[in-house]
């Protein structure tokens, strides 16, 4: 068995088309997508569009529920003024800009997902399982706490993004944490491709999950954002590679390793 | 164990006040130094200070013995205060259990990280897959500011440190408590980062705290003259409170939160098992908590 997990696709429909068309390539029998469709990038029906004429099997982001409910601020639980000036103005956008049309869908999609794939139990989530905008960032999840969590969730393997930084790690009883990353925008590592996380079941070669990286026309993504006027800071994120904004919430390991 | 408590207020004081369910345990403060600290600040909300011995300070046992309760709770973060933990004889032991477990946060007035405290800090941090952080107070971006609370000299030796630190690769968040008018809001906020930026550190993170008008800082203003009614908090001012999502672990017993380890009233018990569970917020300090949103999550 063979499956693709999208992390948050904050309005990247280059992107997400790209990773469609590469996850079916490799094989892939189910698609999951964790939350967060919009946000960030342009126009965001036609990641939503794309999303459901793949059939793509979903999981409610905080970006989502906002949106679907047309909720005051995007619930991205930041905690620095200038993270959130940011996050207002693509919160704002990205509102606007949503047909009335998708927000019952986006409204209405679940916030966690059980699945069982070749004999593992799956557990998909947004941000973790008790809380839909918790950032589980591979520095400060420890194993005891990541044990807790797959405990009470039921899962041997416990799948989620938010953060937008991809990573996994096997605990020591054997379950399995991963973050799938983001297909929304790079990981902050000056590279300008994107991330997503790949399940082959019967792969020889362990772990069973791998990372992808995604190269996708992200010259024509920042050019749209440009056209839509959103704000230079995100275009240069698209271009460099390098997180410019929402660096408040990073935690010193993972935010030394970028630029800013 | 120590009080200045009687025994009836101590019981008036849980029995009152607004509900905060215990959901997780997350943090464990650890106040590995106890009250032992190297100045005195005029604001500190415990009254900690080079004589005050009123909270022992840990063996590396009992510390282990708390990290071991943290482990089996599946606590997240684990923080090291005081008084000063610096001063600890034992700290580098210390960190290398605590990183074992959780990710680590040292809170400290870092005026006794040397070079080679820089040196070995840098060392943990890089080996250690969980998160190593520093939390440096400082009061202000002029020694007149600073060292009016934190005693004469303390603003040129913290300087100093961050600026070790800076230059060691770390990036501390800088605290500062809002003990005067002018250090507050977003352009504070802006010049504070700028002048630690200007320190050598390249990423720099400043937090601002609330005043706490207890311990000794009860001296300087006026403490408080009322505590919480018994109405239900906002969920969202809930859930952020120190108290509901950790505990905080000291040579006497394990205490609701860092802030009330000197109130034997706020000792829930001996372990963090017997710690995990609601309270009241029937202190006085809670309004600070609770009102001016003394938060922990950056
Ligand atoms: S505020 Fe901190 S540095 Fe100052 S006396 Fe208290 S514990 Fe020591
Ligand atoms: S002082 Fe603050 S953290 Fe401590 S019990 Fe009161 S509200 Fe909770
Ligand atoms: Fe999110």
């Amino acid at each position: 068995m063979r499956a693709a997990f999208f992390g948050g696709i904050y309005n990247n429909y280059i992107g997400l088309e790209e990773a469609l068309a590469d996850a079916r390539r490799r094989g892939a029998e189910r698609l999951f997508c964790l939350g967060d469709v919009g946000g960030f990038g342009p126009h965001p029906d036609r990641s939503i569009e794309s999303l459901r004429k793949a059939q793509v099997e979903m999981v409610q982001g905080n970006y989502d529920d906002a949106v679907g409910n047309a909720r005051e601020d995007c619930g991205c639980g930041y905690t620095d003024p200038r993270d959130n000036h940011f996050a207002r103005l693509s919160y704002a956008y990205t509102l606007d800009k949503t047909s009335a049309g998708h927000r019952p869908w986006l409204a209405g999609l679940p916030p966690q997902l059980s699945v069982e794939l070749g004999g593992t139990r799956l557990h998909l989530v947004h941000g973790s399982p008790r809380q839909q905008n918790e950032f589980l960032w591979e520095s400060t999840a420890p194993d005891a706490f990541l044990e807790r969590l797959c405990v009470e969730a039921g899962a041997d393997v416990l799948l989620c993004t938010h953060t937008g930084i991809h990573w996994q790690r096997q605990l020591p009883s054997g379950r399995r944490v991963v973050n799938v990353g983001a297909l929304g925008r790079p990981a902050n590592d000056g590279r300008t491709c994107v991330w997503y996380a790949f399940l082959d079941t019967e792969a020889e070669t362990a772990p069973p999950f791998c990372f992808i990286p995604l190269a996708y026309d992200h010259q024509r993504l920042a050019r749209e954002m440009r056209a839509e006027k959103l704000p230079e800071e995100f275009v240069e994120t698209v271009l460099t590679g390098w997180w410019t904004t929402c660096l408040e919430i990073l935690p010193s390991k993972e935010r030394l390793r970028g630029r800013f | 164990m120590k009080s200045d408590v009687p025994e009836s207020r101590a019981t008036e004081a849980v029995a009152r006040g607004p509900r905060v369910p215990f959901r997780w345990m997350d943090t464990l403060w650890v106040q590995v130094t106890g009250t032992l600290c190297n100045i005195a600040c005029q604001h500190c909300f415990i009254s900690c200070g080079p004589k005050a011995t009123q909270i022992p300070v840990m063996g590396v046992d009992e510390v282990q013995r708390a990290l071991d309760q943290g482990r089996d709770a599946g606590v997240r973060h684990v923080y090291f205060t005081g008084g000063e933990p610096f001063l600890h004889p034992e700290l580098q032991s210390l960190v290398a259990r605590a990183l074992d477990v959780a990710a680590l946060t040292i809170v400290t007035n870092g005026i006794l990280l040397d070079d080679d405290t820089v040196r070995w800090l840098a060392g943990a941090f890089e080996r250690s897959r969980n998160a190593l952080d520093l939390r440096v107070s400082l009061d202000g971006m002029t020694a007149a500011q600073n060292d009016s609370v934190r005693g004469r000299g303390t603003f040129a030796e913290i300087v100093a440190a961050l600026q070790r630190l800076g230059a060691g690769g770390f990036s501390p968040v800088v605290t500062v408590v809002e003990h005067e008018q002018g250090l507050e809001g977003a352009e504070a906020r802006a010049r504070f980062l700028d002048f630690v930026r200007g320190l050598g550190i390249r990423q720099p993170r400043v937090k601002f705290l609330p005043l706490l008008r207890i311990g000794r800082e009860a001296r300087r203003s006026e403490g408080y003259a009322d505590r919480l009614g018994d109405e239900a908090l906002l969920p969202a001012v809930e859930s952020s409170l120190l108290c509901a999502t950790g505990r905080c672990f000291t040579a006497q017993g394990v205490y609701t939160c860092p802030i009330l380890v000197e109130d034997a009233s706020a000792r829930l018990g001996a372990s963090v098992a017997e710690a995990s569970r609601g309270i009241r917020l029937g202190w006085a300090a809670c309004q600070t908590c609770v009102l001016d949103g003394l938060r922990c999550n950056t």
